[in-house]
């Protein structure tokens, strides 16, 4: 059992990977404290006051960019957003120059949510600021893994041995990769699955039970987590229609049954009602969808209190 | 004028010849290879007793950039990399701006290279117009200007009947066709080899079937035609054994593989952070089994030659996102030491084969002179400090790019001297080899 | 490592704060004990029952965490950050005669943020500071209101207070430490 950490030992969240399980834990915990805050009337703390934070987001986003916007907001920082209609991006300016402008303006911390895998590493490698991951491609989204786990402590008081079932579009998804990284360290059983089309190498490797059956992923789960599956994936020969996907796939009322008493149902967001979740699930009880988005911001401000820290 | 190379480790198998012999070169051309041959009035050159003496190497997968893209590399960059990496004559891709499906372009490469005066520039042409796979190039105007083989390199060969009428036409000239073999529906947009490495890191795959998919293909057509196809930076395990079964069978086909699909493995990808953009190439590197499994060709004699497949990019080029950027990097100033160290000195490979490799069998492929040291041919010669050791730095290197993996790697074994014509284009003092005149 | 106050001592330091406040207030009814992180709270939860022993009446209790209130964050380059813990009030500030607990006042900048964080809590109608030991060194025009025992001491030294609650006895020690903070 590593030491607790007492603040994280990079200056840049660029993945799970290079989290250890104590640096986690100590997200989790300053995040409960975070939390409260927005419970009282005035939802604020001076923090990160004089602090100037950019988010440059390369990819539509409204619900993590407003989170990250909120939880800048609520420690007293000031917030700049970029995003790629109407910026210099489009006029083929690369993402190392991009960067460098901003950081004229001397920014403490970057957010950065890109289409390609590892451009927040290529980033780091050349910016003084500290990069926040909002999610790289299909690689990594570090802070949605941990308000992930946030929200299983929270309803289910552990991670270790619970039983975690995702499923979906698994291949194209950083949700994935960064839950199952996050889970794993923390000592979760961790079942991923999806058609055999979507299913990516290397999950094996992690000790992620892999399966092509829907009904044998939900059967006895502690938390369900349900995965955006994208119009696109019908065109590039993945998936023959929405209607099939649905049937084999979809998360219904008869399948939630086969889960543990007390299952817990999680989706990152946006759901498409009807592809991979059915309403009745998405609003049931099992649902906590709406308190990841709450504890997205918490978690978010716990991040962004500990970077300011961090060691180089 | 009159050399006398004295006393060099001479390692020539075509001529059957691994022992110390003395190489007299008169006006450009070998004129006798013997033992303790008589000075008369030539001008000696004393070869250290360790260097190794070669028929002169030949990277027969360059991309040279001119015309068209010369703020990455220009023939005479390109020359000059080369005889700096031990090659006395590469052969050059087509895939320039505009592409070198006519006699002008080719013209353009063969003045240029004249020009440079350092190593020999064999241009290869394009199988279609534009390499764009709907039509024949003019390829009996394309050899007849000077180009040695034909290859859409870039690209595959478009469709199995563009193949096979490509095969039927080059083979009355004796050309090879040259193909770079991927399946475009089953690459699609991968950037990596399709693997758990790539999957973890969130990179599209490009599976190995994507190669030996196209090199069924190709045998199956080479058996038709009878013709030569040359597979070119052979990567996967799976393309090897369409190799060794077609040549089985008896088709006429070749094959060459580049010092990093030898060296490196998909798991170099996590180092330093990850995404180094010095690490994508197509094909990409793959997993140990296929690396091993070069290794293995190297060894057994399946694989017949060694190229670089040399692609300079402009270092603002490759200073983008993995994805974006694009694939290549060079590689004719890095071979030759990770030949000597990786296979020579690993024991993978005697001295005889990695001539093979390097020099008789691209000559012979190619069908130019070279790859041996006979009485009344060119004096290209190689000339290697094995026991030297070389560290790779990407900032000295002649070449107008930098983009190695290689940059700061530690090896055992030199480039001495590449001599070109009888004249010396590179001398590498720091191995003890100098051209001087003596006596 | 001298003991300055022992078990004993304490206890009766708290037992008089109790009547302390109890004398100078007119009325109990309006009070609320807010213990700052994180010795500040047993004392606090102490008080409370002691004005529950004299006057039968039960005294609000809150914990408030100052750490994100700090002036000293962020000044440093490169240092890890303070833990912080949960805020805990669960009453409304409006209108009350808020007792704002603390173990050691020493500089007074803990205090300053403590009153920054309430401000934004609501609107008490008084706050007074309770501390057990005051030591010294104010760099702010903080005082306090009730005052355990008085400890001076050099700014080498630290004050050490412990708490049967957290750490398994009562007392209150100073040790010689370089550049040390309480």
């Amino acid at each position: 059992m590593s030491p607790a950490a007492t603040s994280l030992r990079s200056r840049h969240l660029l993945g799970i990977a290079s989290l250890e399980p104590d640096e986690i834990q100590l997200v989790l915990d300053t995040a409960l404290a975070m939390k409260e805050i927005g419970t009282r009337a005035i939802k604020k703390v001076p923090t990160l006051r004089g602090r100037t934070v950019v988010n440059l987001f390369f990819e539509a986003s409204t619900r993590t960019r407003l989170s990250f916007e909120l939880a800048e907001k609520r420690l007293s920082a000031d917030t700049l957003g970029v995003t790629t209609t109407g910026s210099s991006v489009t006029k083929g300016e690369t993402l190392v120059d991009t960067a460098r402008t901003l950081e004229a303006m001397a920014p403490d911390v970057i957010v950065l949510r890109h289409e390609a895998s590892g451009a927040p590493h290529h980033l780091a490698r050349v910016c003084k600021a500290s990069i926040v991951n909002a999610g790289d491609g299909m690689h990594e989204h570090p802070t949605q893994a941990l308000l992930d786990a946030f929200t299983m402590v929270e309803r289910k008081g552990r991670l270790q041995g619970l039983r975690v079932s995702i499923i979906g579009d698994l291949v194209h998804s950083r949700v994935l990769r960064s839950n199952v990284l996050l889970l794993t360290k923390m000592g979760a059983h961790v079942t991923a699955a999806g058609p055999a089309t979507l299913l990516p190498l290397g999950l094996d490797r992690l000790g992620v039970r892999v399966e092509t059956s829907m009904d044998a992923a939900v059967d006895s789960a502690d938390v369900v987590m349900m995965l955006r599956v994208q119009h696109e994936r019908m065109r590039g020969l993945f998936l023959p229609s929405v209607r099939e996907y649905f049937t084999w796939y979809g998360l219904t009322p008869e399948r939630m049954a086969r889960a543990a008493p007390d299952a817990i149902v999680m989706h990152p967001g946006p759901m498409n009602r009807g592809v991979e979740i059915d309403s009745v699930v998405a609003d049931g009880p099992w649902s906590v969808i709406l308190d990841q988005v709450a504890n997205g911001v918490a978690v978010r401000m716990a991040v962004l209190y500990l970077l300011a820290g961090g060691e180089e | 004028m009159k050399v006398l190379l004295k006393n060099g480790r001479l390692v020539d198998p075509v001529a059957g010849r691994n022992g110390h012999f003395d190489v007299l070169i008169v006006d450009g051309r070998v004129a006798r290879v013997g033992k303790d041959l008589p000075v008369d009035d030539a001008q000696v050159v004393n070869v250290p007793a360790s260097h190794v003496v070669c028929p002169g190497f030949i990277d027969m997968h360059v991309h040279l950039r001119e015309p068209g893209q010369e703020h990455k590399e220009t023939i005479a960059s390109g020359a000059a990399a080369a005889v700096a990496g031990g090659f006395t004559a590469v052969a050059c891709m087509p895939n320039t701006t505009p592409v070198n499906d006519q006699a002008a372009v080719t013209k353009l490469i063969v003045e240029r290279a004249a020009a440079a005066d350092l190593a020999r520039v064999y241009p290869i042409g394009a199988v279609s117009v534009g390499s764009q796979g709907e039509q024949l190039a003019e390829i009996a105007d394309l050899r007849a200007a000077g180009c040695v083989a034909i290859s859409d390199d870039g690209r595959p060969v478009a469709t199995a009947l563009l193949m096979r009428r490509a095969l039927e036409y080059a083979s009355m000239f004796g050309m090879p066709v040259i193909d770079h073999c991927e399946d475009p529906s089953l690459k699609g947009d991968g950037v990596a080899h399709e693997g758990p490495i790539a999957g973890l890191l969130g990179l599209r795959g490009i599976p190995s079937v994507a190669e030996s998919i196209m090199v069924e293909r190709d045998a199956a057509l080479a058996e038709l035609t009878r013709g030569h196809v040359h597979i070119a930076h052979m990567s996967a395990l799976e393309s090897l054994r369409a190799v060794r079964a077609g040549k089985a069978r008896g088709a006429r086909i070749t094959c060459e593989v580049t010092p990093h699909h030898f060296t490196m493995t998909d798991d170099s990808l996590e180092r330093n952070g990850g995404y180094d953009t010095n690490l994508k190439m197509n094909p990409p590197l793959r997993s140990h089994m296929d690396r091993d499994a070069m290794i293995e060709g190297l060894r057994d004699g399946s694989i017949d030659a060694i190229a670089t497949d040399h692609a300079p990019h402009h270092a603002d080029e490759k200073d983008l996102e993995f994805d974006r950027a694009p694939f290549g990097i060079v590689g004719l100033e890095t071979a030759v030491s990770l030949c000597l160290d990786r296979l020579v000195h690993a024991g993978v490979i005697g001295w005889p084969r990695l001539v093979e490799l390097l020099s008789a069998n691209p000559a012979r492929i190619l069908g130019v002179s070279g790859g041996t040291l006979a009485e009344g041919g060119p004096a290209d010669i190689t000339v290697l400090a094995p026991e030297v050791a070389v560290t790779i730095r990407a900032a000295r290197l002649r070449s107008k790019s930098r983009n190695t993996p290689f940059d700061g790697w530690s090896l055992t074994g030199a480039v001495a001297a590449t001599i070109v014509g009888g004249r010396p284009r590179f001398v590498n003092a720091d191995t003890g080899f100098t051209w001087e005149a003596k006596g | 490592m001298p003991i300055v106050m022992d078990a004993d001592r304490v206890s009766r330091s708290l037992a008089r704060i109790a009547h302390e406040i109890l004398e100078r207030n007119k009325g109990v009814d309006d009070l609320a004990f807010i213990g700052i992180r994180t010795r500040g709270v047993p004392i606090a939860e102490r008080l409370a029952v002691h004005i529950k022993q004299i006057a039968g009446v039960d005294v609000p209790t809150g914990a408030l965490d100052i750490t994100l209130y700090r002036d000293d964050l962020m000044r440093h380059a490169v240092a890890p950050q303070p833990v912080v813990r949960r805020t805990e009030i669960p009453f409304s500030l409006d209108g009350r005669h808020i007792l704002l607990v603390d173990d050691v006042l020493y500089t007074g900048r803990t205090i300053r943020a403590a009153l920054d964080a309430l401000i934004d809590f609501g609107r008490p109608s008084a706050i007074q500071l309770i501390v057990l030991v005051d030591r010294g060194h104010r760099e702010l025009p903080i005082r306090a209101d009730y005052v355990g025992k008085n400890v001076p001491t050099s700014r080498q030294e630290s004050v050490q207070v412990r708490l049967q609650e957290l750490d398994g006895r009562d007392e209150v020690a100073v040790d010689v430490v370089e550049g040390a903070e309480p």
